[in-house]
């Protein structure tokens, strides 16, 4: 298990983090998810022992190991730019942690040779032992640093924006072999993103943070349909904010002849398997956008139609930061 | 068509701009840089290859060779220990007075190297500030080798360092990181990643680096004391015998700089040309 506990860290005079409080169970997936500037990135890095926090305790199965360096805390680490020694073969790449083992430690040759191309099996670029890196696309380096990071047989693996540099199919792909690799092997994993569909379509968890602290922790159902925060209800899935403090999803509002708000239609096009209205409440002129069932048939532009919300919810001003 | 007029207009314009352009570098070139090298070849064997060879090999031009080959070997790898170490902090670390060091590197390039020998006889020489103690224990610094040796690297402190550093700052350091997170140790993250992600760089700053120890003249002039067979270099001695009108000495001696003058550019040339081809390799 992993227990962060009242980490605090700043840079300067730039708080970072403030008392950040979280337990991982041994193989979730857990997405930090939140915009830049969140602090997701330097909580990730302070797990990793790649950067050390002001004031709190990182415990990993009941070890306090605040203090311990990256290199002995036995975490696999994938980089953003995925971070590969461009001037090794990717066989080299992968059997980065275990060459450089004291020699007591160190497997034979022959063993990392062989554990090498195991992993190589895993992330399915068999053959490929000999390249460089520079021959590579950005999703085979991606496999490489996940291998490389994999070979050392971490207990905890870490991602920092795993997906970022991949384009958008390769990106989806990606996505879901990770999940399934995540679950075969059994390993526990953080990772963090601030895209909140790819954290609501592979994590177990979703802990989703905004300047330097953490708003919601929960299974992407309860992070989208029950949001914490008036944040998280606008950064996890898309929210009108109506005047009156309701928050309502797209999907929620109706448009019906019975509907107390009334909209002018400024727009209507597909998306996805609906339609998406754009419109003006007529009282106050905010911008709602609105769902309509794909096998209804949606408002024409300039008709000035009444809504109804079928859900709804308000947030304190304490949480709605 | 007639719209297109203007521009074909300005594209011829500015090719002839760009021939000028051109022309006027090469001129500039072929003036200031290829007349003097043919002079000073041309001087040298002025008389044949055998009073070439006599001002060579002779003694004295042998102990200033010799002396400069010395001063070259010890003041380059310290300069490249150096430079690695305050590219290193400065591109890997972030600590008060970070800026004041990068300024501090640059300090040899814009003080007058006159101005530099002057500080060393200022603080090492017999009326300087640690005469009096460096002559109580027989050390002599200034007029001697070891005063030299001083000048030397001080002059050539930046070079190594300034090829580095931005090329350090450009890998950012996520790749030691790595490393480490891999469970290497720091000496075999430098080893095995941090010096081969740089040695195309290193490798040109120490070349730089060495060029300029080898001829440099100003403060070596002042911490030097011009002693024949004893501390003078290549460059003094080539001003000494220049002096007593042995032109053919000083242009002999003064071949051998401007050849390596000549080696150090063919080498960065082809150094530059690998360096390309490894950046291109990686993206």
């Amino acid at each position: 298990m992993i227990r962060v506990q009242n980490i605090t860290k700043r840079f300067g005079n730039y708080p970072a983090l403030h008392g950040i409080d979280l337990e991982i169970q041994p193989g979730e997936f857990i997405a930090l998810l939140g915009p830049s500037g969140s602090g997701k990135t330097t909580l990730l890095r302070i797990i990793a022992g790649l950067e050390f926090q002001d004031e709190g305790q990182v415990y990993f199965n009941g070890d306090d190991v605040s203090d311990i360096p990256v290199g002995k805390r036995n975490v696999g680490f994938v980089f953003q730019q995925y971070a590969l020694f461009r001037h090794m073969t990717v066989a080299d790449n992968i059997a980065f942690g275990l060459t450089v083992r004291k020699a007591r430690r160190r497997p034979a040759k022959a063993e990392i040779k062989a554990r090498a191309e195991e992993l190589l099996r895993v992330v399915q670029l068999e053959g490929l032992g000999q390249r460089y890196p520079g021959q590579l696309s950005g999703g085979q380096r991606q496999r490489v640093a996940l291998a490389r990071a994999l070979a050392i047989e971490p207990g905890l693996l870490l991602l920092d924006e795993p997906f970022g540099a991949l384009d958008a199919k390769v990106r989806k792909d990606l996505r879901r072999w990770l999940r399934d690799l995540h679950k075969q092997m059994g390993l526990t994993s953080i990772f963090v993103t601030h895209d909140q569909e790819e954290a609501l379509e592979l994590a177990d968890r979703v802990v989703v943070m905004d300047h330097g602290r953490i708003d919601q922790i929960g299974t992407p159902e309860q992070v989208y349909m029950e949001p914490a925060t008036a944040f998280v209800s606008h950064f996890v899935g898309e929210t009108n904010r109506l005047p009156d403090g309701r928050h309502i999803r797209p999907h929620d509002f109706e448009i019906t002849a019975t509907g107390s708000d009334r909209v002018i239609v400024d727009n209507v096009f597909r998306k996805g398997g609906s339609w998406r209205v754009e419109g003006r409440l007529t009282e106050t002129d905010t911008i709602v956008e609105i769902d309509v069932d794909a096998h209804e048939a949606p408002p024409t532009i300039g008709e000035t139609v009444t809504i109804a919300a079928r859900r709804a919810r308000t947030f304190s001003s304490a949480g709605d930061r | 068509m007639k719209r297109q007029s203007p521009s074909t207009e300005s594209s011829t314009e500015s090719r002839t701009a760009q021939i000028l352009l051109i022309a006027l570098a090469l001129a500039f070139l072929a003036f200031f840089l290829m007349l003097p090298l043919i002079a000073v070849f041309s001087e040298a064997l002025k008389q044949g290859l055998a009073p070439f060879l006599d001002a060579v090999s002779n003694p004295d031009a042998l102990s200033a060779i010799r002396l400069t080959l010395i001063i070259a070997a010890i003041s380059v790898p310290l300069n490249m220990v150096f430079g690695l170490a305050a590219s290193w902090a400065i591109t890997k670390f972030s600590f008060p007075g970070k800026n004041l060091l990068l300024t501090l590197i640059d300090l040899p390039f814009s003080v007058s190297p006159v101005v530099s020998g002057l500080i060393f006889v200022l603080l090492f020489g017999a009326q300087g500030l640690l005469g009096p103690w460096l002559s109580a224990h027989g050390l002599k610094i200034i007029f001697a080798v070891p005063g030299i040796i001083l000048a030397t690297v001080f002059i050539t402190f930046p070079f190594v360092a300034r090829e580095l550093i931005p090329l350090m700052m450009e890998q950012g350091k996520d790749d030691e990181e790595a490393a480490l997170s891999l469970g290497a140790s720091g000496w075999q993250t430098f080893w095995h990643v941090t010096l081969p992600n740089i040695r195309w760089g290193l490798l040109y700053g120490v070349l730089l680096c060495n060029a300029r120890a080898m001829g440099e003249f100003g403060a070596v002039s002042v911490v030097s004391g011009h002693i024949r067979g004893e501390t003078n270099t290549m460059p003094l001695h080539v001003e000494i015998l220049y002096n007593e009108y042995d032109f053919v000495g000083a242009f002999a001696v003064a071949s051998l700089l401007a050849a390596l003058a000549l080696v150090t550019l063919v080498l960065k040339t082809v150094l530059e040309w690998r360096f390309d081809l490894h950046s291109g390799a990686r993206h």
